[in-house]
Order: structure tokens, then C-alpha cells, then sequence
């Protein structure tokens, strides 16, 4: 049984532990520098990225500001193309549909894409509790899977885990799920890739029921996308007779052009590739080409009270690319389980707490899981503001105020002032910690000067009430430096790699 | 209510911001990105495909389209590929030198029996430069989605330079949404495993594209 996210403890304390492990550190460093470096190089390629990523924000925020008309646009074009459309309100509800439509095919086992969504509603703990066994498919979600382990990572799950372990886990679990791991299995990767290989194919070629998430939805044509790069994606999608897909209401998008910026902003910033190994698309069904029966669950789960909340909002553009998690120096030394959910990261420490409601201490402990210096917002390739909405959501834990829970307006109560304090106070002593951090801060603190309210956000509030705030300066010093002494600096680092 | 109703009604209360005037296809979206980046002539259109493909390690042939024949039956032989499958409207010209036993794409046969098969020839509905991407549509020169997934070697043709675009955004206006596609740049990979690259998990771990000229063949 796959363990779950749900009763982590809060960031600072799951911080705290991960920052200790020198293995996953060390893990994160060279696996979150290598796919930025490489990353900046794929982006550089396209001259017209800053329009790209103005266009997709774009995209996504029109869509949301209309999300009810694009939402019946594409149940309509789905419907009409021979799938069939549910809707779920919550995770539970999401849970019982899929199990109901497994459960309709006489199943007791389904393959699955990766899919965050899922994860989210812990789809695999509740099928199991119905009996049906859920085979992640995804290298690194199998991984994760036989590991009985959770992903850190939306590009990269298992990144946590070095070949020896990995090899340790197939030799040892692969046999309670299906085909043995290979006799004499070393440890390098395409061995251990064909030893996943052998296994999944097994489930490939029997199973009757595939679940997935989707990338886009174009509610023009009712078209879906899943992007991927192992071909178990295509596997999932198109084998089985019955596919059901899990998606959130915000991967809609209006029209079927408008995928010639998301599938170029998508690879790039993902993988830093020009595209990725496979995506496919699907209409409905397609008379003796892929599943017969395809069902689409549209899935809400505070995703409508993130919806309400007109700065907040924004977090429901993220195309899920990954690259805030490569860029960001808490994520790098805290790793991914430390946020809890299977959202980590920048996009997970504000896209979390808007889900769920910022009521627990891990949700309220999320928007200072950061040390506010903007470069996620830099690659963000849809431009989402987060440190914008970190900062907005401190001062509703702090302070509390209106909110929207499962659809009803409430009054947030502050959190309970020590609370917030200590996680306040925490997330100082580490940005203090970290100068790298806290140059980044100051850095975003000069760019958004013109923005600055005359008195802190946050727990500094009441402090800054009775004070002037000094002026924040247009330039950082350490930006001054660079722009000025910058040129030797940069080529300097550029021949470390 | 349904829980449509539910979704629909909370979507709309969180939407009280939005004016009612405004309408869901305004403001526009700036599209001032490019068409396609820089400009090339058609040749340096389908050298830069053939860089890009090779860059994400698909092997690329080219040859004049009266030599596909032979092409063909040459890499199949060289793979020892003793079975084939074949899309029902592959231009028989095409395998007419191949000594590989043809399978049919049907809609009958399981998985399970196209696993057993070695190779795959198909063509493309059309591939872009930019990205090193081929195109499949599901026509009649392609067929299921899954004859070119679960063989292991995928061999693919594209007509040049009819069948070539230079960027995504010109290759989706002649894409349609009704068909199944799939969208293919380089072989299957994975790099799951501490960053390394490997070739193959699930899908074929080798693809051939073969850049034909000269008039489409059939
Ligand atoms: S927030 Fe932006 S950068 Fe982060 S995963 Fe989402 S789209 Fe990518």
C-alpha cells in the first residue's frame, strides 16, 4: 500500500529532516542544477520565449476568467465525440466515480500514466480499498510505487533515489507485482529501464483499464493531451478498452491553436527539450483505434476556492512544467516531501494551501517555505507571480480574513499567533542562513519596490504599522555588482559546467 | 443539484470579479510570438528536421523516392527483422524488395500478438523541423496508434519536402483535432535514473525516419 501525503508534518519540521539527509541533498544540487542549466539553453533558442510566455498567461487567465463557459464548451465537444463527462465536487467524489466506472468493467486492475491529479486525491489507496490494484507505470512512479515511497518531484518522482537503491527495490518488489526482476540485475540505468520494461509490459499487454491525467483540454474540439516521454503514456491511452481521465477544470484551454504555445513553452521549460519523446491526442473514441469506452472526470477540489481569490488565482495557470522546483534554493536543500503534498516546490507551497484552505499547520507553515527571490517567477512559463502570492497568503494566516471554503464565503480567524510566529521566525533563521537565499530576496524586494505598501506584509504588519518602512532601493547592491562586473562573473560560471 | 450544478455555481461565485460585459474570447491574446523562427529555404527547412531528429537520436536516411524500395528492404534486413507490420494503405511499392514477412495492422489481432512482431513501417501525416518531431494522424499509411508503439523498431517516411513544416504553429492548422495523433521526437526515453539518458522503455527504442524526395510515391 502506497503511503500518502495526508498528516505530514508541517514544512519546518519535515525541513528540518530532509535538510539532514546529505543523500538527497546531494541528489537534488545535481539534479535540479544540471535540468536548469540545460533548461536556460532550450528557452534561449526560441528569440520570442518573452511573447510565448506572455501569450500563454495570457491563454490560461482569460480561460479562468470564464472557466464556466470553456467548462460546458468542452463537456459538449467530448460528449458529442463519444466520451462521457463526470463531475467531482472533491476527492471522494472523484474516488467513488472511478471506482464505480472500474468496477462497471468487471476489473480488478487498471494501469495508470503518471498523473499529479490523482495524487492528489489519492486515487490508488482508494481503488485498493475497492480492491483494485493501480500499476504506476511511469519509471520513476514505479519506483516510487514498489518503494511504497512518495514522488518529491513532478518531473523527476524518484530523484531521491540513487540506482543502487533502485536496483535493491526491483530485486526485491518487482516479483510481489508481477514479472521478477532479471537474474544478476546490476545497477546501471538501461538495465534497470529494461527490467521496467519487461515488468510493465506484462501489465501492458493484459490490461482492460487505463487511468491518466491530461496535460490540456481543448474545449473547441474536446480534444485531450498527455505529453510524456517513456511511451507508457501512449501504452496506457491506447491498449485498454476503457480509458478514464482525472483532470482538473483548470487544464482547459479555449481552442486547438493555442496549443502551439503550450506544447513550446511545455518541453522546454519541463525537460529542455525542443519537444518531448511522445504526446498524443485523443477526440472521444476513434472506431478501432484505442479505447472503446472513455470517460473524463472533471475534477473541482479547491480548485473553484483558489478560483475566487483574485490574486491567488493566478497558481491555477501552472502547467505543471517544473521548473520553479529546479530554481528554487529551499526546495534544493528541504527536497520535495517536506511540503506534503505531491505538489513541492514554489508552485506546491502556494498552490497547496489554496486547495486544501490554510487551516492546518502545514498549510499555514507552506507560504514561508521560501525565501521570496523571485527566480521562480523568472522561468515560470506562464509568468504565475508566486512570491505575489506567497506574500498574500502569509498575511491570511496571519491576519486571517475572507476566504472561499468548498464554495461558501468564510472569515479566515488569524492562526494562532505563535504558530505563525515560529514558522515566521523559522523561515528568517533559514533565509539568514542562506545568503544566496537572502541576496534573492532582496533582489525581489527591488523589483517590485513600485509595489510596496508603506508597511510590511505578513507578521510584519502590526510591527510596520506604527513605522515608516525605508525605501527600498531600485538595484540590489549584489545586482549592481553583477550588472556591472557582471560579464567576467557569468563566464566565469558558464565554464564551470 | 449534481455536482455539475455544484462545480458550475461555485465557478461562477468565484468569478464575481469579472465583469459582465466581458466576453470570453476578450481581451485577445497578443500573438505577436513568431510563426516560425528565422527564416530558411525549403532545403534548409528539412536540413534542420534532419539535424534535430539525429539530435534526439532517431537514425535519418535520405534517398530519392524511386530508392524507398530498396531503402527499406536494406534497414530490415540489417535489423534481421524476420516480421513487419503494415499499415492498409503503405504504397506496396514500398515493401515490394523487403524479405521480412508482412503482418496487416487489423483491428482484430491482440497486443499481445503485434508484441511478437519485429518492425514497423509506416509514413507520417507530416514533421516539423523546429522541434525534430514527426506526426502521425492514424491515415491510411499509418494506421493504429499502437502498431507504431509496441514493436520495437519504427521505421518511418516522410515525403519531403511536402510533408515537412518548420514550427509548431504551422503544423496545427494542417493537423486535425477529430483524429487520434501521436507526435513523435526521437524514440522512446527515459531519464529517471539518476539524469541518465536511456533510450526505450516502453515504445520503440529504435526509429528510423527516412526523408524521401522527389515526387510522393503512389
Ligand atoms: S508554477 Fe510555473 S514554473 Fe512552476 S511548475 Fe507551474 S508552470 Fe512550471
Amino acid at each position: 500500500m502506497s503511503r500518502s501525503f495526508l498528516g505530514m508534518p508541517a514544512f519546518p519540521r519535515a525541513a528540518a529532516l530532509s535538510t539532514r539527509d546529505t543523500r538527497l541533498r546531494a541528489n537534488l544540487t545535481h539534479a535540479t542544477h544540471t535540468i536548469r542549466d540545460k533548461r536556460a539553453g532550450a528557452v534561449a533558442e526560441l528569440d520570442d520565449w518573452a511573447q510565448l510566455r506572455a501569450a500563454g498567461a495570457a491563454i490560461k487567465d482569460r480561460t479562468l476568467r470564464h472557466l464556466d463557459h470553456y467548462l460546458e464548451r468542452l463537456e459538449e465537444s467530448v460528449t458529442a465525440a463519444g466520451g462521457r463527462v463526470h463531475w467531482a465536487a472533491d476527492a471522494d467524489e472523484a474516488n467513488r466515480i472511478v471506482t464505480r466506472l472500474v468496477r462497471e468493467t468487471g476489473e480488478r486492475e487498471v494501469v495508470k500514466v503518471k498523473s499529479m491529479a490523482t495524487q492528489e486525491i489519492g486515487l490508488n489507496e482508494a481503488l485498493a480499498q475497492a480492491g483494485i490494484r493501480a500499476y504506476e507505470t511511469d519509471l520513476a512512479e514505479l519506483i516510487v510505487q514498489l518503494g511504497d515511497d512518495l514522488p518529491s518531484h513532478i518531473l523527476v518522482p524518484a530523484i531521491h533515489r540513487n540506482r543502487g537503491e533502485i536496483r535493491d527495490i526491483f530485486r526485491r518488489e518487482m516479483g510481489r507485482w508481477g514479472r521478477p526482476a532479471p537474474e544478476g540485475l546490476s545497477d546501471s540505468p538501461a538495465e534497470l529501464a529494461e527490467a521496467a520494461r519487461l515488468h510493465l509490459r506484462e501489465k501492458f499487454l493484459t490490461a482492460k483499464v487505463g487511468i491518466s491525467g491530461a496535460n490540456f483540454m481543448v474545449a473547441e474540439s474536446g480534444t485531450l493531451v498527455v505529453v510524456e516521454s517513456e511511451g507508457n503514456g501512449r501504452m496506457c491511452l491506447t491498449l485498454p478498452e476503457t480509458l478514464i481521465s482525472i483532470v482538473g477544470i483548470e487544464k482547459v484551454v479555449p481552442t486547438w491553436q493555442d496549443l502551439e504555445v503550450f506544447l513550446q513553452l511545455l518541453p522546454r521549460s519541463s525537460t529542455a527539450e525542443r519537444m518531448n519523446p511522445y504526446t498524443t491526442t485523443w477526440t472521444g473514441t476513434t472506431d478501432g483505434d484505442g479505447p472503446r469506452t472513455f470517460h473524463l472526470v472533471l475534477l473541482d477540489n479547491g480548485r473553484t476556492d483558489t478560483l475566487a481569490d483574485t490574486v491567488g488565482r493566478q497558481a491555477l495557470r501552472c502547467i505543471r512544467c517544473s521548473a520553479c522546483l529546479n530554481v528554487c534554493p529551499v526546495y534544493e536543500r528541504a527536497g520535495g516531501h517536506a511540503y506534503g503534498s505531491p505538489y513541492p516546490g514554489p508552485i506546491g507551497a502556494i498552490l497547496t494551501p489554496q486547495l486544501r484552505g490554510i487551516t492546518g499547520p502545514l498549510e499555514q507553515s507552506l507560504p514561508y517555505a521560501s525565501s521570496l527571490c523571485g527566480a521562480c517567477y523568472e522561468v515560470c512559463p506562464v509568468a504565475i507571480d508566486i512570491p505575489e502570492v506567497l506574500v498574500h497568503l502569509r498575511e491570511r494566516v496571519v491576519e486571517g480574513g475572507p476566504v472561499t471554503r468548498r464554495g461558501a464565503r468564510v472569515v479566515l480567524k488569524p492562526a494562532k499567533g505563535h504558530a505563525a510566529e515560529r514558522a515566521a521566525m523559522r523561515a528568517a533563521a533559514w533565509a539568514f542562513d542562506h545568503p544566496g537565499a537572502l541576496r534573492g530576496g532582496m533582489r525581489l524586494a527591488a523589483r517590485t519596490r513600485r509595489l510596496h505598501p508603506g508597511r510590511l506584509p505578513g507578521p510584519g504588519r502590526a510591527w510596520s504599522d506604527t513605522r515608516a518602512l525605508p525605501a527600498v532601493p531600485a538595484e540590489s547592491f549584489r545586482d549592481w555588482w553583477q550588472r556591472t562586473r557582471g560579464g567576467a562573473d557569468r563566464s566565469r560560471r558558464g565554464g564551470v559546467k | 443539484m449534481s455536482s455539475r450544478d455544484v462545480v458550475l455555481a461555485r465557478v461562477r461565485r468565484a468569478l464575481a470579479d469579472v465583469p459582465r460585459g466581458e466576453g470570453p474570447y476578450d481581451p485577445p491574446v497578443p500573438r505577436d510570438y513568431h510563426r516560425v523562427h528565422g527564416s530558411r529555404t525549403t532545403e534548409e527547412t528539412v536540413e534542420l528536421l534532419a539535424e534535430h531528429l539525429a539530435d534526439y537520436r532517431a537514425v535519418v536516411h535520405r534517398c530519392a523516392a524511386d530508392d524507398l524500395p530498396a531503402l527499406i528492404g536494406r534497414l530490415l534486413a540489417e535489423r534481421g527483422a524476420r516480421t513487419v507490420v503494415v499499415p492498409p494503405g503503405l504504397d506496396p511499392r514500398w515493401l515490394s524488395v523487403a524479405e521480412a514477412a508482412q503482418v496487416p495492422d487489423r483491428a482484430a489481432d491482440t497486443a499481445r500478438e503485434l508484441d511478437a512482431v519485429d518492425s514497423v513501417v509506416t509514413g507520417c501525416a507530416l514533421a516539423v523541423a523546429e522541434t525534430g518531431t514527426l506526426v502521425l494522424d492514424g491515415g491510411p499509411d499509418q494506421g493504429r496508434r499502437r502498431i507504431t508503439l509496441v514493436p520495437d523498431h519504427h521505421i518511418c517516411v516522410v515525403c519531403v519536402p511536402d510533408q515537412v513544416v518548420g514550427s509548431v504553429p504551422e503544423a496545427l492548422p494542417r493537423l486535425s483535432p477529430e483524429r487520434p495523433l501521436t507526435w513523435i521526437s526521437g524514440p522512446s526515453a527515459t531519464s529517471d535514473i539518476e539524469l541518465d539518458r536511456v533510450e526505450g522503455v516502453h515504445g520503440p527504442r529504435t526509429l528510423e525516419v527516412v526523408l524521401a524526395s522527389g515526387p510522393a510515391a503512389g
